[in-house]
């Protein structure tokens, strides 16, 4: 059988093992050897692939999947309606939140009738796939370019509504997200998630 | 006087650990207390202005076969309560076979002239030069006889070493 | 033996004693700048500028990590072992020339601490005597594999120390002295022993990174195989000194390579420049130390480029592959020495 017409290189780089007999050259081993020591030395001058850290970040793609944000309304309400449908979705079950009824004079806090009282996500168990963004119905969960910072104490990894919705003045910018793509999948809400 | 002062204190390091050779329990223990006697012996070597033979006494018995003891004697389990019991015959004949060396020892000193160099620094046989000299002429006839003597030892060693192919 | 001399021989051994310590401590961290850069990394950093206080940090945290002993160790070896790796890795540097003379205020002043007649056998000793640390700590540590670490560092340190004798023992044959000092002074001019021995330069290498159990024959520390070899239950600054007298034994395996094969404090064209006699040893000092980090350079490159060799492969290369070359290096240099320089 012909067994070169089932090998597939991707990269054409592989080379087949043999175990010829090595000329007396090759059994000095030098040669090789100085090959090697010119390869690594040629490293030296390389460009560092190293990003330092704290100073210097990685440029994030727009539609990174990092820290969420429950986003406010154009009027500063939250847009949360404590559907449920974030925590249902989420595979790695780590968000819980309890709804409550508005009150009259909270209309300028609260976008619709019912709101999440609690909102908690739980950082050490959410694996950032962004269910709970594709999910939402009212659009008010993103997932941001921000990072979740490292903790001591693994319980101040459940994060409540005072880190998760973003502030009045400080607001963050996810349209960037809302690619045409995006846009185009959140209208037909027949089709994954409301089905 | 400096050097009688190192004569007194190698004298008693050697004699010190050589006892303690006997002495300890560990077979670790005494091995490397050969150790310091060797390197002891080779201090003495350099006050006679020997440097060389001192050199070559630590690169031959500390560096290589004290390395060997070690190494042996590590490999091998011996613990206190391995440690095989010697009927009172034994222990008697041993002391009287030691006992009888140490007789011999003393009656090739007591026989042979013991002269004394009144000045170390002086002589000038220990370098490297006049040994070499006088090994490769007066002495060629048993230097290279013993030469043969230790490469017949090294290919006996490796005949033992190696495996039966049958 | 004036005080005036004894006073001179002092802060010479006590400046080239500060000096092999500083200089293994930054070797550290050149080490890993080195291996960083090798691997387009950037190597420490944080520790100062370039991270020139990593050393420091090291150091400090060494200091103060837990002195921790084997229950069932031997108490004295455990702690002889490192002692006396670290003592040994010393020793060597008494008998390296480490420059020219100096003439200060009518006085000469030789920048080595002993000009022994017989300087090469010494550094002999000194490295046959250097098991002994690593086979005291690796057997009183109690622990299996810092035994076999022991033992494979013993016979790797004893198989390599044969073609190296070899190698050196030509050296001695084509300049006729055993006398460190001597041999660089023949070597004046650019009559370098590497050209005319490089056999024996090659055997001479390849034996020194044996000798220093560097990769790629670091064996004796094989963390794929002996977790950490003969210092496995070493911690604080035991281990420190462990890891502190490799580099000091790299340092000196590199003076010894520049003083035997590459002219040691001897530079180009040193007597046309027309310098004076303290400039030009100084100079000679500086290019002694430029010719050590090269070498030392050459110790950690080739550590991040080799891998490492398999125990029975390290074996039969010492004594199958090593020992015929140095001893035919040997004997020809004899046939040759006999047959033009007489």
């Amino acid at each position: 059988m012909n067994q070169d017409s089932t090998k597939i290189s991707l990269t054409n780089r592989s080379k087949v093992v043999s175990n010829k007999k090595m000329t007396l050259l090759e059994r000095f081993y030098l040669p090789a050897i100085f090959k090697g020591m010119f390869i690594t030395f040629s490293h030296f001058f390389k460009k560092e692939v190293t990003i330092q850290y704290p100073e210097e970040k990685r440029k994030f793609s727009d539609i990174y999947r990092g820290l969420h944000v429950l986003k406010l309304d154009d009027e500063g309400r939250e847009r949360c309606t404590a559907c449920g449908l974030c925590a249902l979705s989420c595979p790695a079950e780590a968000i819980t939140m309890i709804a409550a009824e508005r009150k009259e004079d909270e209309k300028d806090l609260y976008r619709e009738e019912k709101y999440a009282a609690v909102y908690e996500i739980n950082m050490l168990r959410c694996i950032f796939c962004g269910d709970c963004e594709s999910a939402c119905p009212k659009e008010a969960i993103f997932l941001t370019d921000r990072l979740v910072p490292s903790e001591y104490k693994r319980d101040k990894f459940i994060y409540g509504k005072d880190v998760l919705v973003e502030k009045k003045d400080a607001r963050v910018d996810v349209s960037k997200r809302q690619t045409p793509e995006v846009l185009e999948f959140k209208k037909d809400k027949s089709k994954l998630h409301n089905k | 006087m400096l050097t009688q002062y190192l004569f007194f204190f190698l004298s008693a390091v050697a004699l010190i650990s050589a006892v303690m050779v006997l002495l300890s329990k560990k077979p670790i223990h005494s091995v490397l207390y050969l150790t310091l006697t060797f390197f002891t012996l080779a201090g003495h070597y350099i006050l006679l202005n020997a440097q060389f033979l001192a050199v070559v006494h630590i690169i031959v018995y500390a560096g290589a076969i004290m390395v060997l003891f070690l190494f042996t004697v590590m490999l091998l389990n011996l613990n206190i309560e391995g440690e095989f019991q010697k009927s009172t015959l034994m222990k008697f004949v041993a002391a009287l076979a030691g006992g009888m060396i140490f007789l011999v020892l003393i009656g090739t000193l007591k026989s042979f002239d013991v002269s004394i160099v009144s000045n170390p620094e002086m002589t000038q046989i220990g370098l490297v030069k006049n040994l070499g000299k006088t090994l490769y002429s007066e002495y060629l006839m048993p230097f290279e006889l013993s030469s043969i003597l230790f490469l017949s030892a090294m290919v006996g060693a490796v005949m033992l070493g190696k495996k039966d192919k049958n | 033996m004036d005080i005036h001399f004894i006073l001179y021989k002092l802060i010479l051994a006590a400046a080239i004693l500060l000096l092999s310590l500083v200089i293994a401590m930054y070797a550290t961290l050149f080490e890993r700048k080195i291996a960083g850069f090798f691997q387009d990394r950037l190597g420490p950093n944080r520790a100062g500028t370039f991270g020139l206080l990593q050393p420091v940090a090291d150091g400090v945290k060494l200091f103060f990590k837990e002195e921790f002993m084997p229950a069932n160790a031997d108490k004295v070896l455990y702690i002889l072992g490192p002692s006396l790796t670290m003592l040994v890795a010393l020793l060597a540097s008494a008998v390296i020339p480490w420059g020219g003379t100096l003439m200060i205020g009518g006085h000469e002043y030789a920048l080595q601490v002993a000009d022994v007649n017989i300087g090469v056998l010494y550094v002999f000793a000194v490295i046959s005597i250097g098991v002994y640390g690593v086979m005291i700590g690796g057997w009183a540590s109690n622990n299996k594999y810092a035994l076999m670490g022991a033992v494979r560092a013993a016979s790797q340190m004893i198989s390599y120390e044969l073609a190296m004798s070899m190698s050196i023992v030509t050296i001695v044959m084509t300049s006729g002295s055993l006398s460190l000092n001597d041999i660089v002074a023949q070597q004046h001019g650019m009559n370098w022993n590497v050209f005319t021995q490089p056999i024996g330069f090659v055997v001479f290498l390849i034996c020194a990174f044996a000798e220093t159990n560097r990769s790629p024959f670091d064996l004796p520390e094989c963390e794929t195989e002996l977790i950490g070899g003969y210092h496995t239950e070493y911690s604080s600054m035991k281990l420190g000194f462990y890891l502190f007298a490799e580099y000091i034994n790299i340092f000196i395996s590199s003076a010894m390579i520049s003083s035997l094969y590459f002219g040691g404090y001897n530079f180009p064209f040193m007597n046309d420049l027309g310098l004076s006699h303290n400039m030009v040893t100084i100079l000679g000092t500086v290019a002694l130390f430029a010719k050590i980090s090269f070498f030392g350079f050459v110790f950690m490159w080739v550590r991040w480029t080799l891998p490492r060799f398999r125990y029975d492969q390290l074996m039969r290369f010492g004594w199958k592959g090593l020992m015929p070359w140095a001893m035919a290096n040997m004997i020809l240099t004899g046939f040759f020495h006999l047959l033009f320089k007489k």
